[in-house]
């Protein structure tokens, strides 16, 4: 009944919204109003490291940054992005009713969203999933040498089913702790109640900094559930699109060349022709999305590639402390793979 | 109390411990409550004091914070500014913090009954209208878009501007929900029942999702605007009722001496009835004003900064992170200290508007 009348919710926005995108336009409804309004809006969530305002009311993140690099992409300059709180609940039928043109909230892409929603989603910028926080006094080095271990998991998540599965498929047993209150399932961990706790490795990896001692705790490297973070926009706007989709290429290929915020000057000397490509030495890429040709360089230049965009907010250095894992470049062993820019 | 017993008390002042005693110690039951309420502070009130006092660290970093195991006021000291005024740019702090003080004196001004004539209300729509070129970044500066605003004055001026917006429509919703025209009734019936009906979260959400696809192509709302707007609906159909329950107080006898004098239905309602019957609604206003102000927090579910959600933000930061403790602490202080001051005034206003009816 509820889904049902969810159902009918959305295919109201969206009969509304697709009546309101029936006006013809030359580049697509989303850019257009993009570039008549001068600013790109936005979608974004709160979570340290992600997005969050600093002291000066300035938003800071790794989510926050990917904004403004479309902003560079799209009017040659980062503060050209306007950022729009949205909470979890609202956050999707905010995107639907046109509230931002892009929401960049950590949402998870899935068959459903890409469907009956009506999103289309960007390349994954974050794999995330659920994870294994446990004290290094335990001496375990992966969740399957858990057997037995008395795991704490908070009620109603998919985490309580994930890993029922987990232990399952690894033939070993273990005692749920199954806790409601957030607080109270940290103070279950640090009292020693359980050995374990089980929840999105993003949020574990932010838990953690909050314990007393957070270095006497690891967050073990395995995932033991998929939860790909992407970009979401609206359906019917193909060229908006593709710009959300290589601009974050754009950093993942960055990273692969090597090229970063410091040497992204040297390389325009460069006689690799992709290279040479890429950072519109040769303006072909540029010239084929009608875009400054020097667009990548300018991000990268401004923002710095996917690696170093992701140390600066998340990464080992940051209070958040996040291990790369799968979110390395697919020459060394991670996930991020762009398709070739030529 | 009786004539004989003030006209007592005035003579033979009770001794004051006497009164103490007889209040908390005075019967059994007063006793046990007595008992009860000393071990229940003995029992918090160490832990608080050694929390927020004794341990903690009223300056430095956020790890000589983390360090010191108690409250880390340092973190409010250095989020003092984003909690009060949210994400409006820093050098331009000026602007938001002079709004804050055109609305709080205001509402000073307005609570003082020898202010309470007709200049007043022009009066309320300038100092409101200041506060928003204000915060706008008008005149001479640059426009300052309403997602920037935030904070303290952003409270205040959504419960001030709901308050002083749904009062003339509050008016006109009771006169018309004792109206004796049949359609008149019956519409201003069905609007106050409905948005009384409804919580305000769900016609938030609809101002926020819902209009702006029902409005025509081209056309567009500002979000903060269509917020406001949707209290200002909400707090209309509860003040209504109260001006209702004013207007049923009036004796009859008020109604028929106007039209004795020969007064038409509007000249009744200006000069005789709503001046009696609003005088008789004043505390329960006050009451609904104190429930607006802190139903405004609401809005951090359409993703407007208010103060509680520049405070619940402010502990996302890396560096600073998760001093949540800390920042709803100093937020429930704050609602705290205008709710309090509010409940005291009404008690003073009530006190005065009986000694003076």
């Amino acid at each position: 009944m509820r889904s049902s009348i969810k159902g009918l919710l959305f295919a109201g926005l969206l009969g509304a919204a697709s009546l309101g995108l029936a006006v013809p336009a030359a580049a697509g409804p989303t850019l257009d109003a993009i570039k008549a309004r001068g600013v790109i809006k936005v979608g974004v969530g709160t979570a340290p490291g992600f997005f969050s305002p600093d002291s000066n009311g300035r938003w800071q993140g790794f989510f926050v940054d990917i904004g403004r690099a479309l902003a560079i992409a799209v009017f040659n300059d980062p503060e050209k992005v306007q950022f729009v709180s949205a909470s979890p609940q609202q956050r999707l039928p905010a995107l639907q009713s046109g509230e931002f043109d892009i929401l960049l909230s950590a949402v998870t892409q899935t068959a459903v969203r890409s469907s009956k929603l009506g999103f289309h989603f960007g390349p994954v910028v974050f794999y995330d999933g659920q994870g294994l926080l446990v004290p290094k006094k335990l001496g375990v080095n992966k969740g399957s040498e858990l057997n037995g271990a008395t795991v704490c998991v908070q009620t109603g998540t998919t985490g309580e089913l994930n890993i029922a599965d987990f232990f399952r498929q690894n033939k070993a047993t273990f005692k749920p702790v199954v806790i409601e209150e957030t607080a109270e399932f940290r103070k279950a961990f640090t009292s020693g109640r359980c050995d374990v706790l089980t929840q999105d490795a993003s949020d574990l990896a932010i838990a953690r900094t909050q314990l007393p001692s957070p270095n006497d705790y690891v967050l073990l490297p395995e995932r033991i559930s998929k939860e790909p973070l992407a970009p979401a926009i609206r359906y019917g706007d193909d060229q908006w699109l593709e710009i959300v989709n290589w601009v974050v290429y754009a950093t993942i290929q960055a990273e692969e060349f090597g090229i970063t915020q410091a040497n992204a000057d040297e390389f325009l000397k460069s006689d690799n022709p992709s290279i040479r490509r890429f950072l519109g030495v040769d303006p072909v890429i540029g010239e084929a999305f009608k875009l400054d040709p020097k667009v990548f360089h300018t991000i990268v230049k401004t923002l710095g590639n996917y690696g170093e965009i992701f140390e600066r907010h998340i990464g080992k250095a940051t209070p958040v402390g996040f291990e790369r894992g799968y979110n390395q470049p697919w020459t060394k062993g991670g996930l991020l793979y762009s398709p070739p820019f030529r | 109390m009786s004539a004989d017993a003030a006209l007592a008390g005035r003579l033979a002042p009770p001794r004051h411990w006497r009164a103490w005693r007889d209040g908390l110690f005075g019967s059994p039951g007063n006793a046990l409550i007595t008992l009860a309420c000393v071990v229940l502070l003995a029992w918090a009130l160490p832990p608080l004091l050694r929390w927020a006092v004794l341990d903690a660290a009223w300056t430095g970093s956020a790890d000589a914070c983390r360090a010191a195991g108690g409250a880390c006021w340092a973190f409010i000291g250095e989020k003092l500014r984003y909690i009060l005024f949210g994400l409006y740019e820093p050098d331009r702090h000026w602007r938001p913090a002079t709004a804050l003080v055109l609305l709080l004196g205001f509402a000073v001004l307005a609570g003082l009954p020898r202010f309470w004539r007709p200049g007043m209300v022009p009066a309320g729509a300038a100092a409101l209208g200041g506060a928003v070129l204000l915060l706008a970044g008008l005149p001479g500066g640059e426009p300052v878009p309403t997602d920037r605003w935030g904070g303290l004055p952003l409270t205040l001026l959504l419960a001030f501007a709901g308050m002083t917006g749904a009062f003339p429509l509050a008016v006109l919703l009771a006169l018309g929900r004792r109206s004796g025209m049949g359609v008149v009734r019956l519409a201003c019936v069905m609007v106050i029942e409905v948005l009384r009906g409804v919580p305000l979260i769900a016609v938030l959400y609809v101002a926020t999702l819902l209009v702006p696809l029902m409005l025509p192509a081209g056309v567009s709302l500002d979000k903060l605007l269509r917020a406001q707007l949707a209290i200002i609906l909400f707090v209309s159909a509860y003040m209504a009722e109260i001006v209702r329950a004013g207007l049923q107080a009036v004796p009859n006898g008020q109604y028929e001496a106007a039209k004795a004098l020969g007064l038409g239905y509007w000249g009744t309602m200006r000069l005789v009835v709503l001046p009696q019957a609003l005088r008789t609604v004043i505390p329960s206003l006050v009451t609904l004003g104190i429930g607006i102000f802190q139903d405004t927090t609401l809005i951090v579910v359409i993703g407007l900064f208010d103060v509680l959600n520049t405070a619940r933000s402010s502990a996302a930061d890396p560096q600073w992170i998760g001093f949540y403790d800390e920042a709803f602490g100093f937020a429930a202080l704050l609602y705290l200290g205008f709710s309090v001051a509010a409940s005291r005034y009404s008690l003073w206003l009530e006190r005065r508007l009986t000694t003076t009816a």
